[in-house]
């Protein structure tokens, strides 16, 4: 349990990410930023737009007669009114709550009747909703996911206690866990002008003043045919899906005009943050730090596959360089990382993570990830470490194809991200094309301290001490 | 993937992510709470595959082939996790697993983890109270470097000082968050109130001062004891045949000794029903862990308990407490409840986390429903629901490799046979009102052991409780 308790507990520490239903493992390991990925099926997987403006996506695997099915919307909380913070992750909750043909508890009823399980999540990005069914249940599927996209009707009575289901929902991520609250703070101190800064939560006073009018107004400009991917993968054909698609989804009229998704942009940077969280019940200090970097859809050409060959690198598992130097070799953490997050629609974070031993302070261990950085950027990588990033990355595409959801999962990040079904299906190729040099440029160019926000977790005098 | 990398996920990517939040919590059951892990009808394609493999020398696996995904997928375990710790050395099991993948035979930690990453095999372990257990993926062209690093591990491991002391420091991280992390403090409290003086009662990980005291001898001792042929069982799907898996089990788990030596454990049930402890952390809502007696998986009304709770407090929009609890009134975000049959005890557990003001009331409601459901029984109409959500989402726990190995192997650990996959929804569909009933009445006596942290108000001992606070 060693393993499932770090994951856990990790999980626990942070703002919280999660993405499939009560059935998946515990906690998944990449749930929400699933890179793009080249697929063996890649030649089968069909893509095309119904009249009405909904590109539908299908990708076949016909091991077991299930099918996953997905709606995308091109709306997360990102796209949020300054204010109405949690609106976007709100609606998602409140889209359970019933439609006119459908009313609240029809929908879920028939999933569950079918022996489906179906879930819902938002990002900053996007917002999703699926059902896993036998493959002969799809068409009913679609029937209710189509009469939701409009057909949606909110009463006080439904719209109060959910509300208060998603404040306890913000206690339970971010208000009990000190981790979470110094991933807020560093957030909203990285992005001082985009709304990434925003917790995809909202702010709990502006979740207090959202209502019915508020989800409402913010479905109908967001919620239209025309702004959705639908995304089918499973034991089905293209030609199936596109019959069924006609009959339910292609009678929906767009009822509104997508606006390009422009967010305010971030200002060049200039300035080397560091964000303290103190707080008494942390037992665990740590350090990170996050980069203000390119996205996938933001990035110029591999350099965004340079980043992801960069974190493998650095801190990508026990061969990487942060663990073996400083939890190996110099003996200061218990454990440290690093990440890139790709798959957003503008700008977004690299970042590096660490968790002292008792007695190392956060200072010996920050001077000691800086070296490693420093290093890094001085001499770049080696050719052994550039294959083993490579290696892992590809295989890991080789790995998602075992599930259909996870596809479908990356294929509905991906097209709401900005990026196309040809930018997954290439990503292996892209990553094995970086050079050595390509990884060592993109670290010399974005690991740059003016970009970066130092967050530093420790523990603070329990109360008492401190009050007058 | 290594544990590390694991961690370094779980810790980086929610942050890196801003997170995308879902509607229905993951609950973080354990997995011997889905042991009703089982198919349907359409299904029974992929039953009907499985085929038995014995090695030449004697190791049997189950296995499925699929070769359309050029992977391969491994589970295997044995009986005997935390409960084969010394009580003065808990934490061992736990220490093992997270020491099986940092150096075997002539490979030290580093060099091992090199072999692994060049190929990028994925090997793990973990301990539970009642098991060791591994997994192994692997695309299907490294199979050969695949399973050799496993035989390895299992047959070779070092434990060099290195990473005992490296591994154990991270093991010592990890209680100290959970010291003051109101989800452990709120489980641990339960555990330990739920078997005090049993093995059970012990947090897997042990304490700061169990772990400390575990030496390399010890971790050498565990395994020579409890890494075992008499109780492994081995599952095993993806793109290899039995021809090749056969000789690649006796490599593996052939060297092994043919018996363990493992420590007696007791039976148990969980004791302190009716106490309501709190945990005082300064948190603003409260995590209440419920539980009382469940049933183990041998118990001839389990499934019909199953299927009872399903109906209130299971995995869908549609159980009880969710609807009461969160639905209607906005107590929650997370609600539920699970059968966790111990090799030892039987269990139903539950959990709920609402704000601090409100967690009186959030408990209420739960205890009422547990009482109505006892009283009542369920409507002819929510067993029919239930039923068929069961039966029908069997085969959703069969549409990956990793997830089929793992059923595999649950299967073999609770000893229901190679055609369980093909009888499991018969026996669901075959329970009855009276049997829900019936498992009701055995299992819904209202009493519950509960530990809360957090600062609940007017969380107070119910009359005659004599629990304590925390």
């Amino acid at each position: 349990m060693l393993k499932a308790a770090m994951r856990t507990l990790a999980a626990a520490a942070t703002a919280a990410t999660l993405a499939f239903p009560a059935e998946a493992k515990p906690v998944e390991a990449k749930p929400v930023e699933a890179k793009p990925v080249e697929t063996r099926q890649g030649p089968d997987i069909s893509h095309f737009t119904l009249a009405n403006g909904l590109e539908v996506v299908v990708i076949p695997d016909h091991r077991v007669p299930v099918v996953t099915h997905m709606i995308w919307y091109r709306v997360g909380a990102a796209d949020e009114q300054r204010g109405k913070s949690g609106i976007a992750h709100f609606l998602e909750h409140l889209m359970f709550k019933g439609t006119e043909a459908n009313p609240a508890g029809v929908f879920s009823s028939i999933v569950a009747e079918v022996g489906g399980q179906e879930n819902a999540f938002t990002s900053n990005d996007y917002t999703s909703y699926f059902q896993r069914v036998a493959r002969d249940e799809l068409e009913t599927m679609m029937r209710l996911e189509a009469d939701r996209m409009t057909g949606l009707q909110l009463t006080d009575e439904v719209v109060l206690p959910e509300r208060d289901v998603v404040l306890e929902e913000r206690r339970m991520r971010t208000d009990n866990d000190p981790a979470a609250q110094l991933g807020e703070e560093m957030a909203s101190s990285l992005f001082r002008n985009h709304p990434y800064g925003v917790p995809v939560i909202g702010w709990e006073q502006e979740i207090k003043a959202l209502g019915r009018q508020d989800a409402l107004a913010f479905y109908r400009r967001f919620y239209t045919p025309n702004n959705a991917i639908l995304v089918v993968a499973g034991d089905v054909a293209a030609d199936e899906v596109r019959t069924l698609a006609e009959r339910t989804y292609g009678k929906i009229a767009p009822r509104a005009e997508v606006a390009p998704r422009v967010r305010p942009a971030e200002p060049p940077p200039r300035a080397s943050r560091v964000v303290t969280l103190a707080d008494p019940r942390v037992a665990q200090p740590s350090i990170q730090r996050q980069y203000l970097v390119p996205s996938y859809s933001r990035a110029a050409p591999r350099e965004a596959e340079a980043l992801d060959v960069l974190a493998h690198v650095l801190g990508g598992g026990q061969t990487s360089r942060l663990h073996r130097k400083l939890v190996v070799d110099r003996k200061l953490a218990t454990s440290a990382s690093a990440w890139y997050h790709g798959s957003a629609y503008d700008e977004t974070r690299f970042g590096v993570w660490a968790s002292p031993r008792p007695d190392v302070s956060l200072d010996d261990l920050e001077a000691a990830i800086d070296a490693v950085l420093a290093d890094l950027i001085e001499t770049g990588i080696s050719d052994d470490e550039l294959v083993r990033a490579k290696t892992r990355l590809v295989a890991e595409t080789v790995y998602a194809q075992d599930s259909q959801t996870a596809l479908a999962r990356i294929y509905g990040v991906a097209l709401t991200t900005g990026s196309s079904i040809e930018d997954v299906r290439a990503w292996p190729d892209r990553v094995k094309a970086v050079s050595a040099a390509e990884v060592q440029a993109a670290a010399r160019k974005w690991l740059d301290m003016r970009r970066a926000v130092t967050g530093r977790l420790v523990k603070a005098p329990p109360p008492g001490e401190k009050r007058s | 993937m290594t544990r590390l990398h694991a961690l370094g996920r779980r810790l980086g990517a929610p942050l890196a992510a801003a997170l995308s939040l879902t509607l229905m919590p993951v609950t973080l059951m354990p997995l011997t709470a889905m042991t009703l892990a089982l198919v349907s009808e359409a299904d029974a394609e992929t039953a009907t595959r499985i085929e038995r493999v014995v090695s030449p020398g004697g190791i049997k696996a189950w296995l499925v082939r699929e070769p359309a995904v050029p992977l391969i997928a491994l589970e295997f375990a044995v009986t005997g996790g935390s409960t084969q710790d010394a009580p003065s050395k808990a934490g061992t099991a736990n220490l093992v697993s997270g020491l099986l993948d940092e150096g075997a035979g002539d490979l030290d930690s580093a060099a091992f983890q090199d072999r692994l990453d060049a190929k990028a095999i994925e090997l793990r372990f973990s301990a539970s109270r009642d098991h060791l257990s591994g997994s192994l993926k692997t695309l299907a062209e490294n199979r050969d470097e695949a399973f050799g690093l496993l035989a390895l591990a299992v047959n070779a491991p070092r434990f060099d000082a290195e990473p005992v002391e490296r591994v154990r420091q991270q093991v010592l991280a990890i209680i100290r968050r959970k010291s003051t992390n109101p989800n452990a403090m709120s489980s641990e409290a339960w555990w330990a109130a739920a078997f005090p003086g049993h093995v059970y009662g012990r947090p897997v990980e042990g304490t700061a001062e169990t772990v400390t005291a575990i030496g390399p001898e010890d971790l050498r001792a565990f395994v020579g004891r409890v890494l075992a042929r008499d109780t492994l069982k081995i599952a095993v799907v993806g793109d290899i045949d039995a021809a090749t898996l056969a000789p690649l089990l006796d490599k593996v788990f052939g060297r092994l000794p043919a018996t363990g030596q493992r420590l007696d454990v007791a039976d148990a049930a969980p004791q302190g029903l009716g106490q309501r402890l709190v945990i005082d952390v300064d948190v603003p809502q409260t995590v209440l862990t419920f539980g009382w007696p469940g049933l183990k998986r041998d118990d001839p009304d389990f499934v019909p308990a199953y299927v009872l709770n399903h109906i209130l407090g299971g995995g869908t929009f549609s159980s009880r407490f969710y609807r009461e609890v969160r639905e209607k009134r906005g107590l929650a975000y997370s609600v539920y409840s699970y059968l966790m049959p111990l090799d030892h005890a039987g269990l139903m557990i539950g959990r709920v986390s609402t704000r601090n003001d409100r967690a009186a009331e959030s408990l209420a409601v739960i205890e009422g429903e547990i009482a109505r459901l006892a009283k009542e029984g369920p409507s002819a109409e929510e067993l029919d629901k239930a039923k068929k959500y069961l039966i029908g989402s069997y085969a959703l726990r069969f549409d990956t490799s990793g997830k089929i190995a793992g059923q595999l192997l649950q299967i073999q650990l609770d000893d229901l046979g190679i055609d369980y996959i093909h009888r499991r929804n018969g026996l669901m569909a075959a329970v009855t009102i009276e049997d829900v009933r019936r498992a009701a009445a055995r299992l819904l006596h209202g009493k519950l052991l509960v530990s809360a942290a957090g600062r609940p108000v007017g969380l107070a001992q119910p009359a005659g409780g004599g629990g304590q606070g925390g």
